[in-house]
């Protein structure tokens, strides 16, 4: 186990490096002198210069880089264009929200998901199955910013009954939250179902059976508790997708969190926003998908001796 | 004289072996039928909608449905459902370049590593593993802050996002195909090594990219309308499904259609893909 955790844990600063410089080098892509593009199409030539000196570009390259990544580093991602307040301040005021909102949604979807997928399987080819299946595909293909839409011109502008935009009460986490939660309950439940299925095949649980446990403790516990692997895959590694979801969600409701900031940043072309999103959003799920990865070894020691 | 090919007799017996294949894989049919009519509504735009998408009757805005406009219209007085059908074709261009590029470039790098040194392999799979760790609309969001809101650029990004998950498919399809014996057989016969990846690897890697790329189109059109949404792809009044709900989220409480068709069209086509996909993963899977 130890050995297969340093190794994981070793490959985490390769692939922020990597990201840090793309991140580092994708304004640098910018069309045109990067100075002039972020100081304003109407900027006098000491605004451009001060914008150079402001975002280091009278730098070297690698010198550049490496200041950028140090101060990455310590928290620090220069002001934001827009409010000339510190990234990192405009990150942390926000980034509560968008918590908040993806960790509802998680619960939400486990809540729902997985008593679905193991109705699914308990019942396999009868209605159930088929109604959770179904559903499944269907949450699967829905655009989340629709729904989110549809849900709001109903419950919100229709019958008035939730608020219609911002984090202002405990009522306005209910729309997201919902909407976020169909994409990751629709993926747990199909999950669920399979590994569910796969497990009810299995020699221990017929011999579970066999002895004349009752069924409710053999699903539970001696089925779903192997059944568990697949699902907490699924939930660490869909983290990101999950961020990507909150990004559009938020921007629908108006959503004070670290994705419609991002969003609004780039009509602003407040780059150094833009960028310290991105590294704050990418660390996060590399983080998540870490810890999965290490809950899933903990689960199934094949993996680790693998 | 030859026989005839099919005698009256076997008709029946094709039929059913037909209808047994049919029932054996409703997914490829129910998926193949949905992408189908996406096709067709794209190809034969001009002759099925009832009006030009981009036709404006400031004195006809946002009316509800009626047998004059099938989807009411929108806040310029232009038919929803002409722009609905006229967007099937922006969507599924969305589609064939995004995955077209992802697969052209993400098939060859999988290929390379899977083929060359550690090193080679290594440093491919790095920068693969670093596009992956973003989430795709940010990353996507970052290309496109940098190239500009466009539908062009909106394709690119979301191609530079799917190409680690063909790199990554191609290589472990090599992995597996180099050790087989055919592929020694053709080593120690003299076949040069281009050959082989072509004729060989290649070839036989074909089946699984295409399942893929059926799963990933799914992703492909949520993430385009996502963005379009945002206001960083496709730009109104491109009939285009997202950026047609981005407008329409303005009106909501006054013409939900707007909003609501759109969507619709969205939910069949990806629905359309990701059962098709399913289907065709099925019908390949050895284990099956």
């Amino acid at each position: 186990m130890q050995t297969y955790f340093l190794r994981k844990l070793a490959s985490l600063p390769l692939i922020m490096i990597g990201v840090s410089l793309l991140v580092f080098f994708a304004i640098r892509a910018l069309p045109g002198e990067p100075a002039r593009v972020l100081a304003g199409p109407e900027a006098t030539q000491e605004a451009v210069d001060a914008m150079t000196v402001r975002l280091g570009l009278d730098r070297s390259v690698p010198e550049q880089y490496l200041a950028f990544a140090t101060n990455a580093l310590q928290g620090d991602f220069g002001n934001s264009i827009r409010s000339n307040l510190p990234v990192l301040q405009e990150i942390t005021d926000r980034l509560p929200y968008t918590l908040a909102l993806a960790v509802l949604a998680y619960l939400l979807a486990i809540a729902i998901g997985v008593p679905a997928g193991m109705a699914a399987a308990m019942n396999r080819n009868r209605w159930p199955d088929y109604l959770v299946m179904i559903l499944a595909i269907a949450g699967a293909s829905i655009a989340n910013f629709w729904l989110a839409l549809m849900a709001m011109n109903y419950f919100s502008v229709e019958l008035r009954w939730l608020p219609l935009l911002g984090a202002n009460s405990w009522q306005s986490y209910i729309l997201p939250s919902v909407t976020l939660a169909v994409l990751p309950t629709a993926v747990i439940a199909r999950m669920t179902r399979s590994s569910m299925i796969e497990v009810l095949g299995q020699d221990y649980v017929r011999t579970a059976r066999a002895k004349g446990l009752p069924a409710r403790k053999v699903y539970w516990s001696h089925a779903l508790r192997n059944a568990l692997i697949p699902i907490v895959t699924i939930v660490g590694l869909n983290f990101g997708g999950l961020i990507g979801g909150a990004v559009v969600t938020e921007s629908v409701f108006n959503w004070p969190g670290i994705g419609r900031l991002m969003v609004d940043s780039v009509r602003y072309r407040d780059y150094p926003v833009i960028q310290g999103v991105a590294l704050v959003a990418v660390f996060g799920v590399v983080m998540v998908n870490f810890l999965a990865e290490m809950l899933i070894a903990f689960l199934n020691p094949r993996i680790r001796f693998e | 004289m030859s026989a005839p090919l099919t005698s009256p007799a076997d008709r029946p017996a094709r039929a059913g072996r037909m209808l047994a294949w049919i029932g054996g894989n409703a997914n490829i049919v129910i998926g193949g039928v949905l992408v189908g009519l996406i096709v067709l509504a794209a190809l034969f735009a001009p002759w099925i909608a009832p009006a030009d998408p981009y036709a404006q009757n400031l004195l006809g805005t946002l009316l509800p449905p009626s047998w004059e406009h099938p989807f009411g219209t929108d806040d310029n007085g232009r038919d929803i459902f002409a722009r609905v059908i006229y967007g099937a074709r922006i969507t599924l261009l969305e589609v064939v370049l995004s995955v077209t590029l992802a697969v052209c470039t993400g098939v060859p790098l999988g290929i390379m590593a899977g083929m060359g040194g550690r090193w080679v392999d290594q440093s491919i799979m790095w920068v693969m593993d670093v596009l992956f760790a973003f989430p795709g609309i940010v990353l996507a969001i970052l290309i496109v802050s940098v190239l500009g809101p466009s539908l062009i650029n909106l394709m690119i990004a979301i191609a530079i996002f799917s190409v680690p998950v063909y790199a990554r498919l191609s290589r472990n399809l090599t992995l597996g195909l180099k050790r087989m014996e055919f592929i020694e057989a053709a080593h120690a016969l003299g076949i040069p090594q281009r050959r082989i990846l072509v004729h060989y690897i290649l070839r036989n890697a074909i089946g699984p990219i295409i399942v893929q790329s059926t799963l990933t189109a799914g992703t492909v059109i949520l993430s385009a309308a996502s963005l379009s949404f945002l206001g960083l792809g496709a730009q109104p009044p491109t009939p285009e499904w997202g950026a047609m709900m981005s407008v329409g989220r303005n009106y909501l409480g006054v013409n939900v259609y707007m909003s609501l068709f759109p969507g619709l069209a969205i939910m069949i086509t990806v629905l359309g893909f990701n059962i098709l996909g399913d289907g065709l993963r099925d019908l390949l899977d050895p284990r099956k």
